[in-house]
């Protein structure tokens, strides 16, 4: 018996599991995918929105605010990447100059600090590369960057060494009513339980759709990216936004917190709930577009594409609380974007709300720091060879594009909630997110991989399931084969 | 801080062929750098054969190729660090390197020879749509893995691209039980050898479509399919042409790139078209002291003339400490081209510096047939040569030697013009 089970380990349900901890109560976690960052929050624009830009009043308006404020104090505490950056959202012709004021507006009403209007001049000052046709943007130095996968991973680890229980491999078939809450139905398994936290993603609206007559539909909004080599890192210091006007919406041009530019993303509503797959004509539409607002921008550098799907709920809106006509039951749906900024605010915020509903009390053992995969390029000469002497496995490459030692894979493994697929040690250390994609380190990360949990080589994934990366052996491994 | 008169960044056949060469023309305080727990480098995942008819005139294996070069390395006693990485090199020569034993650690060079290679294009850079699953793999990584880990990535497979290392494993995976379904090639020609078309696709009746690319990639956890279509001219793929694939893997074999990274770091000139520094007759690159030779400097076809190009590299490297770790004067003259090379190795040249005869490579930029290769000192033509074909898989060299260089001591440009016979 739980007291509380949250579906999905995005960073939504990671966020309110992280929250959660603070308190003694059993809360668990299921995830259908075998590590946490599996869906939405591995695939977006890493942005830290200022929050000019929800409706005032929304929800998400005061949940963007409120999220942005808690992230340089929540970075510092989890030890994951961010950088204020600050962004501009750019203007591009005079006649959409009443929009960018409106925007402007909207965000001083939504509380923001520090937005301001300036002019070409100063926006080249502040942007050299912002096209020489630019007319004037608004500038949101509260605006960040940050790496989602280990926001999300922080939250998680965090949540799990204060208590709270993690399932993966573990999906959600159904839910029903049982005496003191509700049944969750998996595929391995039932868990009862008082509350029921909704942080499905993309199903949120089928989860939330069996348990209430009011009913909420997500549509699937696929966005492209393109990321490119880090040796364009320093093309833009500011996320560039382009202002929505007549000629279209445009995309973002964001230098990311490992120092790549990331260009993105498309827009297109789909049906396939899993359709991740990128397509021609997305990719197309960000090379035409990424040159709107900057000048000379190496869209030819780009070293991977991607895309992510938005929980695009109809009406536009974070649906956050608990359901009126199914008590214990709380939503957390339609969180698309500013839901990778908001997510501290919604776990602290479904947190404080079980809190009261279930009177819960401090738990006493609650540490609320956490320190990420060491990174030793960070340390001093001295330090970093104090550390080979200790652990040498710090002094053996194994990601040559982004210098990732043996050390730091072992420690992505190891630790709690560690990784146990290719793509969970590239989430954790970066291994395989360098130029050459994972061309030459992707066999010695297996290597690595089948050693730390004791299984063969072949068993290996690149994210859990049926993503084997071996078939079977070649013939001079097989006994009795060509000698 | 550790003083070598030479030190060598990558251990591979170019590395392994410029220590010898600065051996012997008698600089002995040298020292190889080498990524991976073994010299060779990628030799030794080649374990086809074809190497060093060249060199060697008999055919050899990669590792067979590579060990003799490691024999001569280890019968000098050139000193060696493997599992090392070096993480950058000043503009004054300090390498920045790290490994288990040693830390991280420094070492001055007097002479630096860069023989880093190459690394793969990977499917992001190639932006290709659809789906990212496991099943994926660069055909050299595939190669690792059936060649040196003793795994299958895949049984039903797919390969863009038509380079060497692809057709190769064309031939390698349907040896071991793979069924390879087919080679697309987005160009109108193959950037292999023409050898290796025959030898790997032919003869083992696996198509090779030309023209061709992928569109989409579907799989959400393994590869499951993949579908081809045809380019036109612009190589946009044309609708209506789409073939589809059931299959569990896509090889990607679709050109190789220098790896600079530390080149650029240390200021050096890269060219635009190879990707690698720009270097004069002595394979010396824009910071004096500082050489190059094998795939780091230009992808080449063949070994052996990674081999030659890294001996002609040490002996320069070797001369450069032997002077006193100085340049002196030159005269840099340049080395223009028309009418089909793409780029020449080397760029410029001073003629007095030459040693022996000067070798000038170059790659040419599409099939030409029947052609007339002609050299220019000025305005003379000193050299005269028929190519009945010339494609940009095999890589292309001119000669000029000594003789006819001593012949033109005031000189002012070499050219090559490619034209119709």
């Amino acid at each position: 018996m739980y007291d509380i089970v949250i579906i999905g380990a995005g960073v939504t349900g990671c966020s309110v599991a992280r929250y959660l901890s603070r308190y003694d109560a059993r809360v668990c976690v299921i995830e259908r995918a075998e590590d946490v960052c599996c869906g939405t929050s591995k695939a977006n624009s890493a942005i830290v929105h200022a929050g000019f830009d929800a409706a005032h009043g929304s929800l998400m308006a005061e949940m963007n605010l409120k999220g942005n404020l808690m992230f340089p104090a929540l970075a510092r505490e989890l030890d994951f990447a961010f950088i204020q950056n600050g962004s501009l959202v750019v203007c591009m012709h005079e006649e959409d100059l009443p929009k960018l004021h409106e925007l402007y507006e909207n965000g001083v009403a939504n509380g923001v600090q520090e937005l301001e209007i300036v002019d070409a001049r100063r926006l080249h000052e502040l942007e050299p590369r912002v096209s020489k046709n630019a007319v004037a943007a608004l500038w949101a130095p509260t605006a960040g960057i940050v790496c989602p996968f280990n926001l999300t991973i922080a939250l998680a680890e965090n949540a799990y060494t204060n208590g709270v229980e993690f399932r993966f491999n573990t999906e959600f078939t159904g839910i029903s009513r049982n005496k003191d809450g509700w049944a969750v139905q998996t595929n391995r398994g039932i868990l009862d339980t008082r509350y029921v936290v909704n942080a499905a993603g993309l199903y949120s609206d089928v989860i939330h759709n069996m348990v209430s007559a009011e009913k909420i539909h997500i549509t699937p909004r696929r966005g492209d990216y393109c990321l490119l080599d880090k040796t364009t890192g320093d093309f833009v210091r500011h996320t560039i936004f382009q202002l929505p006007g007549k000629y279209g919406k445009g995309v973002l041009v964001s230098p990311t917190v490992h120092g790549n530019t990331i260009v993105g993303p498309t827009a297109i509503d789909i049906e396939d709930r899993e359709g991740v797959n990128t397509t021609a004509e997305g990719l197309n539409e960000l090379i035409e577009k990424a040159g709107d607002t900057v000048d000379g921008l190496p869209i030819r550098q780009v070293i991977t594409s991607f895309a992510g799907l938005r929980a695009h709920e109809d009406h536009h809106e974070f649906r956050i609380g608990e359901l009126k006509d199914a008590p214990q039951f709380i939503d957390c749906a339609g969180i698309e974007s500013p839901g990778l900024t908001s997510s501290p605010a919604i776990g602290l915020t479904v947190a404080d709300l079980l809190r009261d509903k279930l009177e819960l009390k401090p738990n006493p053992g609650y540490n609320g720091t956490r320190k990420g995969v060491l990174d030793p390029k960070k340390l001093s000469p001295e330090a970093y060879n104090e550390l080979i002497r200790k652990e040498p496995a710090y002094g053996r490459v194994i990601c040559r594009c982004e210098t990732v030692t043996e050390g730091e894979i072992i420690d992505a493994i190891r630790r709690p909630l560690g990784a146990k697929s290719l793509d969970g040690v590239k989430r954790r250390t970066r291994a395989g997110m360098g130029r050459c994609q994972a061309g030459f380190c992707s066999p010695r990360v297996m290597e690595i991989l089948a050693r730390e949990l004791g299984v063969d080589q072949s068993e290996i994934t690149k994210c859990g399931g049926a993503s084997k990366l071996i078939v079977g052996l070649a013939k001079d491994q097989i006994s009795g084969g060509a000698q | 801080m550790k003083k070598y008169d030479i030190v060598i960044i990558g251990g591979g056949p170019a590395g392994l062929a410029a220590a010898v060469a600065a051996y012997d023309a008698g600089q002995k305080n040298i020292l190889i750098l080498e990524r991976d727990n073994l010299l060779g480098g990628i030799l030794n995942q080649c374990i086809h054969n074809g190497f060093g008819l060249h060199t060697f005139h008999e055919e050899l294996t990669g590792p067979e190729y590579a060990e003799r070069f490691i024999e001569q390395v280890k019968e000098r006693g050139i000193e060696y660090k493997l599992n090392t990485m070096v993480l950058s090199i000043g503009k004054d020569k300090t390498v920045t390197a790290l490994n288990k034993t040693d830390g991280l650690f420094q070492l001055e060079a007097a002479a630096i020879i860069l023989t880093m290679g190459c690394r793969e294009r990977s499917r992001g850079a190639l932006n290709i749509p659809g789906f990212r699953p496991a099943g994926i793999y660069s055909a050299g990584t595939a190669q690792r893995l059936v060649n040196i880990e003793g795994y299958m990535p895949g049984k039903r497979v797919v390969i863009l691209g038509s380079g060497d290392i692809g057709l190769i494993m064309a031939r390698r995976m349907t040896l071991e039980g793979a069924k390879v379904l087919v080679v697309a090639e987005l160009l109108p020609f193959s950037g292999g050898l023409k050898r290796n078309i025959v030898q790997c696709l032919n003869d083992f009746d696996i198509p090779l479509k030309l023209s061709h690319t992928v569109v989409d990639i579907e799989g959400k956890e393994r590869v499951s399919g993949v579908t081809i279509a045809a380019v036109d001219e612009h190589n946009k793929p044309i609708p209506g042409t789409e073939e589809h694939y059931d299959c569990d893997t896509l090889l990607l074999s679709c050109g190789l790139i220098p790896e600079n990274e530390l080149t650029r770091g240390m200021g050096a000139e890269i060219s635009r078209v190879t990707s690698g520094p720009v270097v004069n007759e002595s394979l010396e690159t824009s910071v004096p002291g500082v050489f190059a030779a094998g795939n780091v400097l230009h992808v080449h076809d063949l070994v052996d003339y990674v081999s030659e190009e890294a001996a002609a590299a040490g002996r320069a490297a070797a001369a450069y400490v032997a002077a006193g770790c100085t340049d002196g004067e030159r005269s840099d003259l340049p080395i223009a081209f028309e009418g089909g090379p793409r780029y020449t190795v080397p760029c410029t040249v001073d003629p007095k510096r030459v040693e022996g005869n000067l070798t000038i490579r170059y790659r040419v930029g599409a099939v030409m047939k029947n052609r007339v290769v002609r050299v220019f000192l000025d305005d003379e033509a000193v050299l005269t040569r028929k190519r009945r074909i010339m494609a940009p898989g095999e890589m292309e060299q001119v000669v000029l030697t000594r003789a006819v260089l001593d012949a033109h001591p005031d000189m002012r440009k070499i050219t090559i013009k490619v034209g119709e016979a």
